[in-house]
């Protein structure tokens, strides 16, 4: 037992560095480095690269456009992805309904979805939340009713993210409305430009508009856009969510949050010694970083499971809440170093007064971002609701 | 032993507190938010010269009512449990405090025209390098003939938008973090040389970058007292934003409570939940730990510099961390719907996170505590 990297892994590692530093988008990163909101096409344009090389979706199978890398092929990847701070992949297309489609779709929806998944030809949204069925997801209301070759499908979504780019989206809706909660639902794909649908953006506490509310109004839906039995899409999103949750954990991306809080504390001032000098200060970033490892040492054991062939089990709730704790402390220790210059809010204001700098760049988004990262415990199923899970799937209470 | 107010602070805070009830309502104050100016000066005409309100902590002899801080700390609470945006903590308790402590002609003129409305003021003390150091100063105020010239920038200014004065530190004298040098001004914030670059706070404030180059200020705008009346100064707001914090944990609590009534999950409101009666229950606990700790900081606030700077650490320290516990878990609570800008509870977390760094943060002030009362 080891986690040593072979001299293969490690020429790997060595391709994957050279590969990001020939090819990752000019533009993206300069608007990162300035804190802008990435557009769509910023977004599309990692995405593409990516797809070209055909390292878009390294944990689909090889059939389906996947890689074929060893977990630490992909392991190694995510850490040199993070290392380098490129952006996240949008994951409702990769991450969610691409594994749901190759997992139970129909050979045409294979066919016809996953090569546009992986192209990024279209951009998708999840349309499960409802207003009245957030963490309590099985009592949702939008229903499908059939009509011929189609559904006829009312209701509203809520939380869906990035909809308002969408093309295509997968939505959870009830079929059978005399079956019990879970029974009844299923899992249908919705071209988001059919009439009827209508997309109301949400705005957040930082300003942003990541989520919106989705309005179905009489939308139809061909029977053939339906992934799986009818009344069994419960299965599919139980497939799912056990997928988003192995991601949720965020570990590269925290290691580079805890290296950036360092560098930025190493030369942040704090009287006559730096913010890292700051023994209250350099305390908390010291257990975050511990608290990190033991996540990361969490996520190894479930990814080394899953190279043996176990499912990811109820286990993924463990990475999801300490994962989803992390990165909110993470945002604190930001917000913290910001001092007074957490105060000023940024968003549509007067940017290019070089002359006036309003504090230092890194501090900009500090607060917005801290409030911002309160859904990471909300989203993805509650932590409370993972604590349930845990409580009933793993201590059997 | 009576902690119980007067009948006249009983009266003040019932005047408040129903003016608010009908002028400070969410949708109201989103409004002022989304104005050009950021604020309804009517409001602030109110409350100084339609409802007296501005006089309470002022001396009888200044045209006041011959209160102090706790007349403070009740206004501040009333204005924290609508997240008021009024120059309170900057008109009448920085501005106020410091004239009222370093007296002479310049308090006598202005204090009227406090309690009057026609003065507003705007507290600039802290800088872009300095933290919560109140010495760590770079502007300098250099003697020239019977005045001073002021030269330096001063950073995160609340309120200086909408000011009509400045209470400015400057060093006359000595090196950067030394103590000795720095004192207190009161000037016009028109005066020729002042620049501002104005933008909007997360908490719903204006404030501004503010930069002075040769700006000539009369001798007179000097409040004698140096660093020690800045510190005591300080003490006061930190006091005075603990007593808001006493409103907005309250509020919280109840937005939450009242949530978790109404929201239905699993056939049931989720305030039926244990795990979520738990969660308010210590809500509860640190909104009281906070409104003790607002009290302890305003009966101490006249000791004498060292006990009063470590009794107000200790308030601040603990009001920090307890307003973060509240604020966050209020929106936990709430869940997806507390992240947004459509419910009132979200604005409240976002000025309660100011709050906790505001006039030092839970690190700043535990350190300052211990090193005032722990010897080596």
């Amino acid at each position: 037992m080891n986690l040593d990297f072979s001299a293969e892994d490690l020429a790997f590692r060595d391709e994957v560095r050279t590969f990001i530093a020939e090819n990752y988008p000019a533009s993206l990163r300069g608007k990162q480095d300035e804190g802008d909101e990435l557009s769509k096409e910023d977004f599309l344009s990692w995405h593409k690269v990516l797809a070209k090389k055909g390292w878009v979706a390294p944990a689909w199978p090889v059939e389906y456009g996947g890689t074929g890398w060893s977990q630490t092929q992909r392991y190694i990847w995510s850490e040199e992805t993070a290392r380098a701070d490129c952006i996240r992949l949008m994951p409702f297309g990769l991450a969610m309904v691409g594994p749901v489609i190759y997992a139970f779709g129909t050979p045409e929806q294979k066919a016809h979805f996953l090569p546009r998944i992986l192209s990024g030809d279209d951009w998708w949204c999840q349309g499960y939340s409802e207003p009245g069925a957030g963490s309590d997801l099985a009592s949702l209301r939008t229903k499908a009713v059939r009509d011929g070759d189609d559904y006829v499908v009312n209701g509203q979504k809520t939380w869906t993210t990035m909809a308002q780019h969408a093309d295509w989206g997968f939505f959870l809706v009830r079929t059978d409305p005399d079956a019990k909660m879970q029974e009844g639902i299923s899992f249908l794909l919705i071209d988001m430009k059919s009439p009827g649908i209508q997309v109301r953006p949400i705005i957040t506490l930082g300003g942003e508009h990541e989520v919106n509310e989705v309005f179905l109004d009489n939308v139809r839906v061909p029977v053939s856009n339906r992934v799986y039995e009818e009344n069994k899409g419960w299965t599919c999103a139980k497939f799912l969510l056990a997928h988003e949750r192995v991601g949720i954990a965020g570990v590269a991306s925290s290691k580079r949050g805890v290296e950036k809080i360092k560098a930025i504390a190493a030369t942040e001032m704090d009287g006559d010694r730096s913010l890292l000098a700051n023994p209250f200060f350099k305390r908390k970033v010291a257990e975050l970083e511990i608290d990190l490892a033991a996540l990361e040492y969490t996520e190894l054991r479930t990814l080394a499971g899953m190279a043996a062939g176990n499912n990811p089990g109820p286990e993924s709730s463990v990475l999801k809440i300490k994962g989803s704790e992390i990165q909110q402390r993470l945002t604190e220790l930001t917000l913290e170093m910001a001092g007074h210059y957490g105060a000023p809010y940024f968003r549509g204001f007067g940017a290019g007064d070089n002359e006036h700098p309003i504090g230092q760049e890194w501090a900009n988004r500090a607060a917005p971002t801290y409030f911002n990262a309160r859904k990471t415990t909300i989203y993805g199923g509650s932590n409370e609701i993972q604590r349930n899970v845990i409580a009933k799937m793993v201590l059997g209470l | 032993m009576d902690l119980s107010t007067t009948e006249t602070q009983t009266m003040l805070r019932d005047t408040l507190a129903r003016f608010l009830a009908d002028t400070y309502t969410f949708d109201a104050r989103q409004k002022m938010l989304a104005s050009p100016e950021g604020r309804d000066p009517g409001i602030w005409r109110a409350l100084s010269s339609e409802l007296g309100l501005t006089c309470a902590p002022f001396a009888e002899e200044m045209g006041g009512m011959g209160g102090g801080a706790i007349e403070n700390q009740i206004m501040m609470e009333e204005l924290g449990k609508v997240i008021a945006i009024e120059p309170w903590v900057q008109t009448i308790v920085a501005g106020g405090g410091a004239l009222k402590a370093a007296g002479g002609p310049l308090a006598e003129a202005t204090i009227p025209a406090i309690i009057a409305g026609d003065c507003v003021i705007a507290f600039a003390y802290a800088e872009p390098q300095g933290r919560y150091n109140l010495a760590d100063i770079g502007t300098t105020a250099k003697q020239d003939g019977a005045g001073y010239v002021l030269n330096g920038h001063k950073g995160v200014v609340y309120a200086a938008p909408w000011a009509t004065h400045l209470l400015v530190t400057a060093r006359t004298g000595g090196s950067r973090r030394e103590r000795e040098g720095v004192e207190l001004f009161l000037i016009d914030a028109k005066a020729k040389g002042i620049s501002r670059r104005d933008y909007p706070t997360v908490d719903g404030f204006r404030a501004s970058e503010v930069y002075f180059e040769n700006v000539a200020i009369p001798g007179e705008a000097l409040l004698t007292g140096g660093i020690d009346l800045i510190e005591k100064v300080v003490d006061e707001c930190t006091v005075a934003i603990c007593a808001e914090a006493t409103g907005i944990g309250r509020a919280m609590l109840a937005q939450t409570q009242d949530y978790a009534g109404q929201r239905k999950q699993f056939g049931q409101p989720i305030s039926k939940f244990q795990v979520l009666q738990h969660r308010m229950a210590d809500m509860l606990v640190e909104a009281e730990q906070i409104a003790s700790m607002a009290l302890m900081g305003t009966l101490r606030l006249d000791e004498p510099a060292a006990a009063r700077k470590a009794a107000v650490s200790m308030v601040k320290a603990k009001v920090a961390r307890s307003i973060k516990f509240i604020g966050q878990n209020a929106i936990q609570t709430h869940g997806g719907i507390g992240i947004t800008v459509e419910l009132a509870i979200g604005h409240y977390f976002k000025r309660a996170t100011m709050i906790e760094n505001q006039f030092g943060s839970a690190d700043y002030h535990l350190e300052r505590f211990e090193a005032l009362t722990y010897a080596a």
